[in-house]
């Protein structure tokens, strides 16, 4: 029996969905609730509960609850479409170069990456699923408000990217038999444009809540007006340049650290050798590529959302030759930043060509308009340190290699290696400084956060929110412990013990004959 | 003047229902999993599906993210009023869509795996039929903003509707399965089929009685004059398709079964349609109400219509290439 459809509609009727659901209209909604609780309803038991959630509701606040729903489901998730985005053009470089050298090792190396490929990709589809419905459970009048604009953005990333994606996966994985080398590669290749193209949607429609354009505001509303000024809003095309460099990096120091792994058991595997050689050339090209990127998105910040780069940089006070602040502590009570290490006028120089240019503080702003500065001071450091160890990373192992000892030089080894999770951290830290420095806004100057929540009281969200660390744990964990195995596996052929008596891990790209065959094996 | 929302309705109908037929099928051999226990068999099962089965996921995507863009107001209704058994689903769509690979790249716990494949197969269908339960009998709503309380969700019809999809689902799995496989596994799912399809026509008798029952208006629609004689084929369709699935499985035709039980899928959905028509958070937001507007429905309609064709052309093309029954040696195990 319904809880609701116990009580009378009459006035306290409502209390049990206030209980659980916020009114955004109710003005003093705990004082509603403790007359409701007073009145007892004919339902004492009930009216103690209320009391207790009333209690929880204030330890935890509901729009934080949701936020961090948002933020853990899509932190998880955007780890995954990161590696396959760089491992799906990897793979269709791998075989274009296998198709045309005929070079073994390009054939080991794409077998041995599709298989991560396939396992890191399943992860990705499950735990984009859950975000494609985030938008509605936990951010239900952001979705209402926003759909007109966003939703068309989405629909077409499914339309043309998912279905892409996922129907030619099946021929990339297990179709090879069946279609012949060329269609497969022509596979490949069009998954890996799928995961560019879902890229550019998702990072244009992110970018339109970071800078919208193209709409007007009607009752509320976001209405469409001009679809090419919605899609290539202000800050996408830098946002969109920066996150497809940084999964091309996250994945070239990815594949660089398993190589290194490989190449300290076994200096002369050839497919060790070559992935390493090919990963540190990434590094080379992309990582000082990524921080003339990374500064023109800057730039484009500055100019459109100018209380994020104060709270990066740590500036409370408009000056002009703001220094630039090395490392310090963003104190958000005393609104200054402690202990701060400073370069004078670097910080305006680097901001608007100047070195006597003014830099608006966070004081600029009302207090409750200012995004959280100790975060994005700390996130946005965390991003620059690990971008510049990477350039540090492609130009040693330059060095290294103009000396021919690339693949021999045992510290150089184990950095790339201690380096192989770096990409990721940095596209976590850089999601926090762009995400956390949009607050307090959903869509920047336009709607709050805490005005687009759903009416789901804390106690579901905070429900909820615990399957999801659960689960999400759990799972993820066993499936990166699993990526992690097959890493450490030794690429090529040679390596596997021919006619193994246990079942291993079977190959799915083409067949070898040297692949135990595991289909009737006991279990 | 174009019925924007009215074509848009039509497009998210067609992407509901080829989600419900084709993860149904996948679904379904999960559901099935706990009474087809050798090794070999789920293995085989498993290879049988693992081209497609995320393709046939991301209609679910489609039909999500194609009601908030067209119809954001159902959208942010809809997933708010079922907010507890969407989450169970997504959770549990997670478990078994990584047991594809984790079963096979941990053979101590593919038992493990196995049941999560299961389970979550399971569970995913319960909270799928809990929620087109809780659809039908309707959701509370008041201004732009739900006004239900979070359990309204559940109710003997909606725990019904859960188990009534299961069953469903298993026998559109047993159907692939026949189509799909040979020997001791085929016989196996023919075995399974027969009082499967029992158990979904005694459902589908009675979600629908219950439905008309329950609801007046629906009622009125169904068995009023003339209606009664426009709509009668319906259940006459349904009632002959049934007697023709029965026929072919008892005749061991290898892909009549399936077929069928994809038509009867197709009718029930068409049924529930012209129950429903044209409410989308029934039974008080129309599609008209619920729509975005005309410039955004306008622009997805635009290359909707180029790439729904183009997509359903290369779905189309990547079954043809994995046609037949499936090969020894292909998909995950083997070789």
């Amino acid at each position: 029996m319904n809880i609701v459809q116990l009580i009378k509609p009459d006035e306290n009727a409502r209390f049990p969905a206030e209980f659980f659901f916020r009114r955004p209209a109710a003005p003093d909604r705990r004082g509603a609730l403790r007359r409701a609780a007073a009145a007892g309803c004919g339902c004492p038991r009930r009216a103690e509960g209320i009391i207790v959630v009333s209690m929880a509701t204030e330890l935890f606040d509901a729009t934080l609850l949701a936020r961090l729903q948002f933020a853990f489901t899509v932190a998880f998730h955007i780890l995954f479409p990161a590696f396959t985005i760089g491992l799906a053009s990897y793979l269709a470089v791998l075989e274009f170069l296998w198709l045309r050298t005929r070079r073994r090792a390009y054939l080991d190396l794409f077998r041995f990456w599709v298989r991560i490929f396939a396992l890191a990709f399943g992860m990705g589809v499950v735990s984009g699923v859950v975000m494609s419905y985030q938008f509605g459970t936990n951010w239900g009048p952001f979705a209402d408000a926003t759909g007109p604009v966003l939703g068309p953005l989405l629909g077409y990333e499914v339309l043309t990217a998912f279905f892409l994606e996922a129907g030619f996966l099946g021929i990339m994985l297990f179709g090879m038999k069946r279609v012949g080398e060329r269609l497969h590669f022509l596979a490949t290749c069009i998954v890996a444009i799928g995961t560019l193209i879902s890229a550019f949607w998702i990072l244009s429609a992110n970018s339109w809540m970071q800078t919208p354009a193209g709409h007007t505001l009607v009752d509320g509303r976001y209405l469409p007006d001009d679809w090419l000024a919605i899609v290539f809003n202000p800050s996408f095309p830098f946002r969109f340049a920066h996150m497809v460099l940084a999964a091309y990096l996250a994945t070239a120091f990815a594949v660089g650290a398993v190589g290194a792994f490989h190449l300290r058991r076994d200096r002369a595997s050839a497919p060790a050798r070559t992935m390493f050689s090919m990963a540190m050339w990434m590094a080379l090209l992309v990582a000082p590529l990524q921080l003339v990127v990374g500064d023109l998105h800057g730039l484009n910040t500055f100019e459109y959302q100018p209380a994020k780069i104060a709270a990066m940089e740590g500036h409370w006070e408009t000056q002009a030759g703001a220094p630039l602040i090395l490392f310090g502590w963003p104190d958000t009570e005393a609104e200054k930043t402690r202990y701060a290490i400073e370069i004078p006028k670097l910080g305006s120089f680097i901001l608007t060509r100047d070195l006597d240019g003014t830099v608006p503080g966070l004081k600029d702003w009302p207090a409750d308009e200012r995004p959280n500065a100790t975060w994005l001071f700390w996130s946005f450091r965390l991003m620059v340190g690990l971008g510049l160890l990477m350039i540090a990373t492609g130009l040693v192992g330059l060095a290294l290699r103009r000396g021919g000892r690339l693949y021999e030089s045992p510290w150089f080894l184990r950095g790339a290696m201690a380096m192989g999770p770096s990409g990721f951290l940095a596209i976590l830290a850089g999601w926090v400084t762009t995400e956390v420095g949009r607050q307090p806004w959903l869509v920047y100057g336009l709607m709050r956060t805490e005005d687009g929540r759903s009416p789901i009281a804390a106690p579901a969200v905070g429900a909820s929110l615990s399957a999801f660390v659960v689960v999400y744990i759990a799972v993820f964990g066993f499936g990166i412990w699993y990526m992690l195995r097959m890493m450490a596996k030794q690429p090529g052929p040679d390596a596997e013990p021919p006619a193994s008596p246990a079942p291993t891990v079977s190959a799915r790209v083409p067949a070898g004959p040297d692949e135990a065959a595991r289909d009737g094996a006991p279990a | 003047m174009i019925d924007l929302p009215l074509i848009w309705a039509a497009l998210i109908a067609i992407a509901v229902l080829m989600y419900v037929v084709l993860d149904g099928f996948d679904l379904g051999l999960g559901i099935l999993f706990p009474w087809i226990r050798k090794p070999a068999h789920r293995n085989t099962m498993i290879d049988s599906i693992a081209p497609v089965w995320d393709g046939n996921e991301t209609w679910l995507v489609l039909g999500g993210g194609g009601l908030f863009a067209v119809f954001p107001l159902a959208y942010s209704l809809l997933m708010t009023a079922f907010y507890a058994p969407l989450i169970a689903m997504l959770l549990a769509l997670i478990f078994r869509g990584v047991a594809f690979e984790f079963r096979l790249r941990d053979p101590k716990h593919t038992p493990f795996w196995d049941a999560a494949f299961a389970g979550g197969s399971m569970l995913a269908t319960f909270a799928q039929g809990l929620v087109l339960g809780a659809f039908i009998q309707g959701i509370d709503v008041s201004g732009r903003s739900y006004a239900g309380g979070w359990y309204d969700w559940l109710t003997p019809f909606s725990l019904f509707t859960g188990v009534a999809l299961l069953a469903g689902y298993a026998l559109l799995g047993a159907g692939w399965l026949i189509m799909k496989t040979e020997g001791a596994l085929q016989d196996r799912a023919y075995a399974l089929a027969r009082p499967l399809l029992i158990a979904v026509l005694v459902a589908i008798g009675i979600v629908s009685f219950w439905t008309a029952l329950a609801h007046e208006a629906i009622a009125d629609r169904w068995f009023a004059w003339p209606s009664i004689a426009i709509l009668a084929p319906v259940p006459l369709l349904v009632v002959a398709i049934a007697w023709s699935l029965d026929r072919a499985l008892r005749r061991r035709r290898d892909r009549m079964p399936f077929l069928m039980a994809l038509a009867m899928f197709a009718l029930s959905y068409l049924g529930l349609g012209i129950s429903l028509f044209p409410q989308i958070v029934p039974p008080s937001v129309t599609i008209w109400q619920a729509a975005s507007p005309p410039e955004s429905l306008g622009f997805l309609l635009a290359g909707t219509l180029v790439l729904l064709p183009l997509i359903l052309f290369y779905t189309g093309y990547v079954y043809w290439v994995f046609r037949g029954k499936v090969r020894e040696g292909e998909g995950y195990h083997g070789h």
